[in-house]
């Protein structure tokens, strides 16, 4: 219920909704909970909702963080193995 | 999908876990609640809990919207439904749940009933507009992710004045329950449950922010970590838990940087406290009456509240004596001891509300620990 999932804005409709995509999905999603959406920002989507906007800045940081410590320590590719039954 | 696959590389989960496997003490245990059913189902369906040093157990908290609803506001629901001049409208999860007398919205919808599902709430303003004949309720649960929404929409019918549209409010808070577990007598006196630290929910804190948990990492002296829902956020939640826990810290600290802030959303808080207000006491499943743990709407939007427009009234009903629901969102039991779990309740012919929803820990074992599922003697 509480899952929601970052997308990029590709058009503004009006001062109440974007489209945005994600994945080659796209979606109407509504930007009432948060002020100046522009196009390319990525949102974080709840239930046809931007609740927040996605810091790609820190996301970016986390990434990198998790790229150095694997090319450090290195690892088998596939220890997380989705069990999608 | 550069911001979801990346935070599922196998590669760093493998060096996380050896970061992780160096960090622990050998001599102690470190439990820690992962509060959102998200992040129940995130651990089972990538196998983090494989990569867990031993010593690492992982409780499942009560942060399931559906699992939390107690039954006596479901069966409301249902007599809702089931007037001849109302549609009522839910998310998904809602249908499936099993109310009273093996009752739930599905089987009120096959026997006639106006019952839609949507995937955003705004989907049921459209369909009051559609329909100006019908009494058009929206079914509103879930904790401060979901919250915003709902208000908007009350105060978009009032805009729009929509006449025939209203709410049944049953949204919950999330502290509140954090609370109830940390005060709750298995935690307190019979130590039945150990919670060392808690993995926060990065959703719900992607709205009301990172502090409303310093009070409990202060008062209980348990350490947060608010992490994100991918399993490379999980496992880095747990290493800076370990990590608070051996420094003896308790504190809360931000895994999910791009998306939480101290402050959370704050036009999306206002827009709530516009709206909806606390009420002095809500009931929840498995945690019983909590004080100041759920909303209600205001009643300067009073006229879109379904519980005052039908008079709703909210009865008391017995658990099935056999259903371990109530312990396993209290953390107290795991699905598996439950002797309903995989045998006589499953996901197609759920008993329990954890069975149901796709945030309960029951589906999450049957889902993807088909083994783990006891032997029928």
């Amino acid at each position: 219920m509480c899952l929601a999932v970052p997308a990029q804005v590709v058009a503004l409709l009006d001062d109440q909704w974007v489209e945005t995509e994600m994945g080659g999905i796209r979606s109407r999603v509504s930007i009432a909970l948060i002020d100046g959406v522009a196009l390319g920002d990525y949102l974080i989507i709840h239930a046809g909702f931007a609740i927040t906007r996605l810091d790609v800045e820190e996301a970016e940081k986390s990434l990198a963080l998790f790229d150095e410590i694997a090319a450090h320590l290195g690892g088998p590719v596939d220890a997380l193995r989705p069990r999608i039954p | 999908m550069r911001y979801v696959r990346g935070f599922r590389e196998g590669a760093a989960a493998a060096a996380l876990a050896e970061l992780l496997e160096a960090e622990v003490d050998p001599r102690r245990e470190y439990h820690l609640m992962e509060f959102c059913g998200g992040h129940t189902h995130a651990i089972f369906r990538y196998g983090v809990e494989d990569l867990l040093p031993g010593n690492v157990r992982l409780i499942h908290g009560p942060g399931c919207p559906v699992c939390v609803l107690a039954v006596p506001r479901l069966d409301a629901a249902i007599e809702l439904a089931c007037r001849s001049d109302v549609t009522l409208v839910s998310y998904g999860d809602m249908l499936r749940v099993p109310a009273s007398r093996r009752r739930s919205l599905l089987k009120a919808r096959a026997q006639g009933a106006d019952v839609r599902m949507v995937y955003s709430a705004s989907e049921s303003l459209e369909i009051a507009a559609a329909h100006p004949d019908r009494q058009v309720v929206f079914f509103a649960i879930g904790f401060e992710t979901t919250t915003p929404a709902t208000a908007h929409i009350i105060r978009e019918a009032q805009r729009l004045n929509l006449s025939n549209f209203s709410v049944y409010c049953n949204h919950v808070v999330t502290p509140a329950a954090i609370q109830s577990i940390l005060d709750s007598p298995e935690v307190r006196e019979w130590g039945q449950v150990r919670v060392d630290g808690f993995i926060g929910p990065s959703h719900v804190s992607a709205v009301i922010g990172s502090r409303p948990y310093e009070y409990f990492a202060e008062e209980y002296q348990r350490p947060v970590v608010i992490a994100g829902f991918e399993p490379l956020d999980v496992m880095q939640a747990i290493h800076m838990l370990v990590r608070q826990l051996n420094a003896h810290r308790s504190c809360v600290e931000n895994q999910f940087t791009r998306g939480v802030s101290r402050d959370g959303n704050v036009k999306a808080q206002r827009l709530v406290a516009e709206v909806l207000e606390l009420r002095p006491s809500f009931e929840w499943r498995g945690l019983g009456e909590l004080p100041y743990s759920g909303l209600r709407i205001k009643s300067a939007y009073g006229e879109f509240d379904a519980e005052r427009r039908f008079a709703v009234q909210v009865q008391a009903a017995p658990e099935n004596a056999a259903c371990q629901c109530p312990a396993i969102i209290r953390g107290v039991k795991k699905p598996t001891d439950c002797a309903l779990f995989g045998t006589a309740c499953t996901p197609r012919n759920p008993i329990g509300s954890c069975m149901v929803s796709a945030e309960g820990a029951c589906a999450a074992y049957y889902k993807y620990r088909r083994g783990a599922v006891r032997a029928v003697s």
